[in-house]
């Protein structure tokens, strides 16, 4: 896979995962020519697309979008699926996810992204070890972290 | 504000809800500017930051740069993350980084150091952050510093799964960015052998990098072939219940079968019976399960299973061996047309592309023809329609070449503009492939053109021309066709090009017929003129000289257009310029002059479709799949594309430097010079080389230089171009050779605005020359009129080998004073040459016979500076020899062979010229049968190079 990106209906960029170094402005454009041709797509089309020498898997979730890139040999079918899975994890830990949640909290769909797909390939397909990393994750980080007065105060 | 989980940083999550509660983009860039003052006085000021809130700032800058703006300042702080000893601040560190550093090459000693210390941890967390960075970045840099540790840690006995899982991935992206670090030797049986691993996370990751590793060195990993299998045949043959949490929707490890079924597409099928045998078993189980009822309604079961399902497809195409695991996949993919998931329509379209091409199961797909028309009319989604042409040309063969055509046609008129271009080029080629009756190839060119003339580009107008020229078969029925195209009181411009290019070469194959009568033809295309581009006027306007020749009782009507638009009220120089060259063409010269000049177009010599070539272009990759019917159906035998010629007919916008120059020439001579491209001197170039050859250009623009301009030394390589000129006259020479006999053809021009009297030619030939090349010439007339060009023919016969070449004497009175002038003909030996193509073997077995010293000549010389291998090629092209590649094992060297035709014998003749650019010398052998020769043809060829 060479990238990831999710974005809203309103064509807001939400989250971008590059496994391929490109400069920044590259990037960019990329991301700004594919949301609006995604969003000009109807709902019963078909969610493959050659677009330049890649191939884009898309898969609309309540009001995001997930997109990816991915070499001409790539399954499409079944990246349609690491697709649903990343959304199962999300669903998962955030307990029915919604956009608000990833625009919160957008370290922790990174890092859950990141026990999934590992240099644009699947890591680990299993729902439940993925799950146990981001869990051991989270333990860690609350047995590190003292909450100040000031910070549960809203005045960090 | 959601609820926050694991640590919560508040002050980040206030600062998102700030940012989601502004209402315009200028109070968001406000408070993120204020948000950035903040933290770069933080940063700057307060030494005592906790690790706390360096993460939190951090974080809060990774936000901003999300939104989608620059940041310039905080990488350090970032990289301090790196090293905290909390994870949770270290994790935000490799996230920070991850995103945000590009290989900015300061900082990344600092990371790779961080990274180092992580990863000889003890701590697994802290070791799959290291990993994960190296994932995310995997620069150059990285690769030489881990390029040890990681397939270490890949295969150590001790690793734990989750750190193998990384480590392979890791791996492979260090891989794919510096192929050298390539992990061979004893690594190689460790790596495969992950394919055996039990945890099947660990056995997905590795397979990804063996898949990468397999494509870089094949051999060297071919014991996973059999290992693959294996897995595989456990996949398969596994319950749902078996695999656990590796069970997908019901679906037994879909990711891994699709990853190994893949890695198995890097190999021909395996050679082991046994293996072969236990993969085919797999291939037909995955079929199988196809037609089982589904164990779930969910997209997600019918997707996981149908993804195995066409990455087994693949492979079976791909392995391209078993007819019936073809045919089964074939219909399999037949039901997929009509099912209700567009997605797997668009897939079963894409996949039987692939089988098209396979002479197992072309016949197969074939039957499928309606269903994929209608897909093509019917479907809603364009991505989907293009699949379906795709599929319609790849299946496309003789049988049902009309029908698909006929069907392509029809849908242009409707269809998607997105694709109308590629639809052309595809009908376009079918036509051509498929033609048994050349009628109905020019019918279809017309409907495109006529159907969809913007989206015909320049290559398909030409190619219908060049077959069109190429068949006499189809020129009368073409000439009738266009004929009636062009009634059409709208016609495309596309039309009009090729109808004029038609009419201008076989016009008069319909002109008997009163209703296409030459007067009508010419109304009828001058009727289009004035709403047609420059381009298309500047043919038409070479059609009409055609017609001057072709049909003289209009000669008149003809002459009236061309003086219409040879002055000024004809704004673009280049028609300015043709309308007066034909006009005063029309004018002066003779008959058979005229014939001569605006001869038919001469058959273009055969090549690969230009078309093709287009459409290959247009879709590196994955385009022409109609490829396999080559061997049934033999391309019909027709003559293909020589772009150069049409363009020069058709495009003179291209070369309005050269046109200009033209004008510059005009100057001199007085007004009622007879052609103007006369400083070419030479009339039959005026629709051909006229734009073309940069030598032609060269020589132009030398002679407005030059007082006097005289190289025979060129000529030795060449057979065309001005031969000599000074300030009264210029002499060109166009040339042919064919066995022992030569035709030249001298153009005498008078660039005064006198006659030139007592004009006289004698050849002289020095020695026994006269004997050994025989020479017949017609005496010129004595006087060549003011401005006119006079062609004189020599005809040479070669009787036996002979050394130098014979001269010309002309001698004439200009302006009561006798000028004299004496010039080499261009006839040197190597004109006889008749080039011989042979493979290596027996260059060498000849070249070894003709080692004696009386048969060999050698010379070595400098290269007259700077060498050049490119321009070398171009001379010893054009001395006449073969020019064999691929014998020397020194790509730089040239190696010829050819045969002198002489009345008496045949010599063969053998010749290698090395270049050695260090001393820039080159080294140049010639063998032949006989010494002299050989020594003549060394110093001809040696010379060019002096």
């Amino acid at each position: 896979m060479q990238f990831m990106l999710l974005f809203s209906r309103q064509g807001k960029l939400r989250l971008q995962k590059w496994y391929v170094a490109h400069p920044d402005k590259l990037k960019k454009k990329i991301t700004r020519e594919l949301i609006t041709t995604i969003l000009a797509r109807k709902p019963k089309m078909c969610s493959f697309l050659e677009w330049k020498d890649v191939k884009i898997v898309y898969k609309r979730y309540a009001s995001l979008y997930f997109c990816c890139a991915i070499e001409q040999d790539a399954n499409e079918l079944l990246t349609l699926e690491i697709i649903h899975r990343y959304v199962e994890l999300l669903d998962k830990y955030f307990g029915s996810v919604c956009e608000l949640d990833i625009i919160f909290n957008f370290e922790k769909a990174y890092f859950i992204l990141d026990e999934l797909l590992l240099g644009g390939e699947i890591q680990e397909t299993s729902k439940k070890n993925v799950l146990k990393a981001i869990a051991a994750q989270d333990l860690l980080q609350e047995e590190e972290t003292p909450q100040g007065f000031f910070e549960d105060h809203g005045l960090g | 504000m959601p609820a926050v989980r694991g640590d919560g940083m508040r002050g980040l999550s206030v600062f998102i809800s700030d940012i989601r509660n502004c209402k315009s983009k200028e109070s968001e860039i406000k408070r993120i500017n204020k948000e950035l003052a903040n933290i770069r006085s933080k940063f700057k000021g307060d030494r005592t930051l906790d690790g706390y809130q360096k993460k939190k700032y951090v974080c809060k800058l990774l936000f901003i740069f999300l939104l989608g703006h620059d940041i310039d300042f905080g990488h350090m702080e970032a990289v301090n993350l790196l090293s905290s000893n909390k994870y949770s601040e270290k994790q935000i560190g490799y996230l920070f980084i991850s995103v945000l550093v590009n290989t900015n090459s300061d900082l990344i000693k600092l990371i790779i150091q961080s990274i180092k210390n992580d990863l000889q941890s003890r701590n697994p967390t802290h070791l799959n952050l290291a990993m994960q960075c190296i994932a995310n970045i995997g620069s150059k840099e990285m690769a030489e510093a881990f390029g040890y540790d990681i397939p270490k840690l890949l295969v150590s006995g001790d690793t734990m799964d989750v750190v193998k899982q990384s480590a392979a991935l890791c791996l492979l992206r260090l891989f794919r960015t510096s192929q050298e670090m390539i992990p061979s030797g004893e690594w190689t049986s460790r790596i495969i052998h992950l394919l055996n691993d039990q945890h099947m996370g660990v056995v997905t990751a590795a397979t990804s990098l063996i898949d990468a590793l397999v494509k870089k060195n094949p051999d060297e990993y071919k014991g996973c072939i059999s290992l693959a299998v294996s897995r595989l045949s456990r996949i398969v043959t596994a319950s749902y219940t078996d695999l656990q949490d590796y069970t997908y929707y019901f679906v037994p490890a879909p990711w891994l079968s699709v990853k190994l079924l893949r890695l198995l597409q890097n190999y021909s099928p395996p050679d082991d019976p046994g293996v072969r045998g236990r993969l085919n078993e797999c291939l037909e189980t995955i079929l199988n399960k196809a037609q089982e009822a589904p164990k779930s309604k969910k997209v997600q079961h019918s997707n996981a299973k149908n993804a195995v399902l066409f990455e087994a497809i693949s492979l079976i195409i791909h392995n391209d061996s078993e007819p019936n695991l073809l045919v089964r996949a074939c219909n399999q993919l037949g039901q997929f047309l009509s099912n209700r998931e567009t997605n797997l329509r668009y897939l079963a379209l894409e996949s039987m592309c692939l089988l098209a091409t396979s002479e197992f199961s072309h016949e197969a797909v074939k039957k499928h023809q309606e269903v994929v028309i209608l897909s093509m009319k019917m479907e809603k989604d364009v991505s989907v329609r293009q699949q379906a042409v795709d599929l319609l040309y790849a299946m496309c063969d003789k049988s049902n070449a009309e029908e698909i055509v006929q069907e392509m046609l029809n849908y242009l008129e409707t269809a998607d503009y997105s694709i109308r271009e590629e639809m052309v080029l595809k009908v376009a080629i079918l036509a051509e492939k498929y033609a048994t009756d050349y009628t109905w190839y020019v019918d279809v060119i017309l409907n495109l053109i006529r159907i969809a003339g913007d989206y015909v580009s320049e290559e398909v107008w030409y190619r219908v021309i060049q077959i069109v020229i190429n068949r006499d078969d189809v020129q009368g029925y073409a000439a009738k066709t266009v004929f009636e195209a062009l009634q059409a009181p709208a016609c495309h411009e596309n039309m009009v090009k090729v109808g004029g290019y038609i009419l201008g070469e076989f016009g008069n194959l319909i002109a008997g017929d009163q209703r296409s009568s030459p007067l009508v033809q010419f109304q009828l295309l001058h009727s289009k003129y004035h709403l047609c581009s420059p381009m298309t006027r500047a043919l038409l306007l070479s059609t009409y000289v055609k017609f001057v020749n072709l049909f003289p009782e209009i000669k008149h009507n003809i002459q009236e257009v061309f003086k219409q638009h040879s002055n000024l009220r004809s704004a673009d120089a280049e028609l300015q310029q043709r309308a007066s060259e034909y006009l005063q063409l029309s004018v002066i010269a003779s008959t058979d002059v005229l014939a001569t000049v605006l001869e038919e177009m001469p058959a273009f010599p055969e090549r690969e479709s230009s078309i093709l070539a287009v459409l290959k272009k247009k879709k590196p990759g994955r385009v022409p799949e109609n490829e396999i019917r080559e061997g049934r159906s033999p391309n019909p035998a027709l003559a293909t594309n020589h772009n150069d010629s049409i363009v020069s007919h058709a495009k003179p916008s291209a070369v309005s430097a050269n046109a200009s120059a033209d004008l510059l020439g005009l100057s001199t001579p007085p007004a009622n010079q007879p052609t103007a491209p006369s400083n070419t001197g030479m009339l039959v170039d005026v629709l051909g080389d006229m734009y073309g050859g940069q030598g032609g250009q060269a020589q132009q623009n030398s002679s407005f230089t030059a007082a006097q301009s005289y190289n025979p030394k060129k000529f030795v390589c060449k057979n065309n171009g001005v031969l000599f000129e000074n300030d009264l006259v210029q002499i060109g020479v166009k040339s042919e050779f064919r066995q022992n006999l030569g035709r030249i053809a001298l153009f005498h021009g008078n660039k005064t605005p006198f006659p030139l009297v007592n004009y006289e030619t004698t050849v002289s030939s020095p020695g026994d020359l006269a004997s050994k090349l025989v020479i017949q010439m017609k005496p010129m007339d004595s006087v060549l009129e003011a401005g006119a060009q006079k062609l004189q023919v020599l005809n040479g016969e070669c009787v036996e080998d002979y050394i130098d070449a014979p001269s010309m004497n002309i001698s004439f009175i200009y302006n009561n004073v006798p000028q004299k002038i004496t010039i080499k003909l261009p006839l040197t030996i190597n004109k006889f040459f008749e080039p011989t193509e042979m493979n290596g073997e027996s260059f060498f077995a000849r070249w070894k016979n003709l080692g004696g010293d009386k048969q060999r000549a050698q010379k070595i010389f400098k290269a007259s500076p700077p060498m050049d291998l490119a321009s070398a090629r171009t001379k010893v092209m054009g001395f006449g020899m073969q020019l064999l590649d691929g014998i020397d094992p020194n790509p730089d060297n040239f190696v010829c062979a050819g045969i002198i035709h002489a009345r008496a014998a045949q010599i063969g003749c053998l010749l290698r010229l090395e270049p050695n650019k260090q001393a820039q010398m080159y080294r140049l052998t010639v063998r032949s049968s006989k010494e002299t020769v050989s020594q003549e043809i060394c110093d001809l060829l040696a010379d060019q190079f002096e």
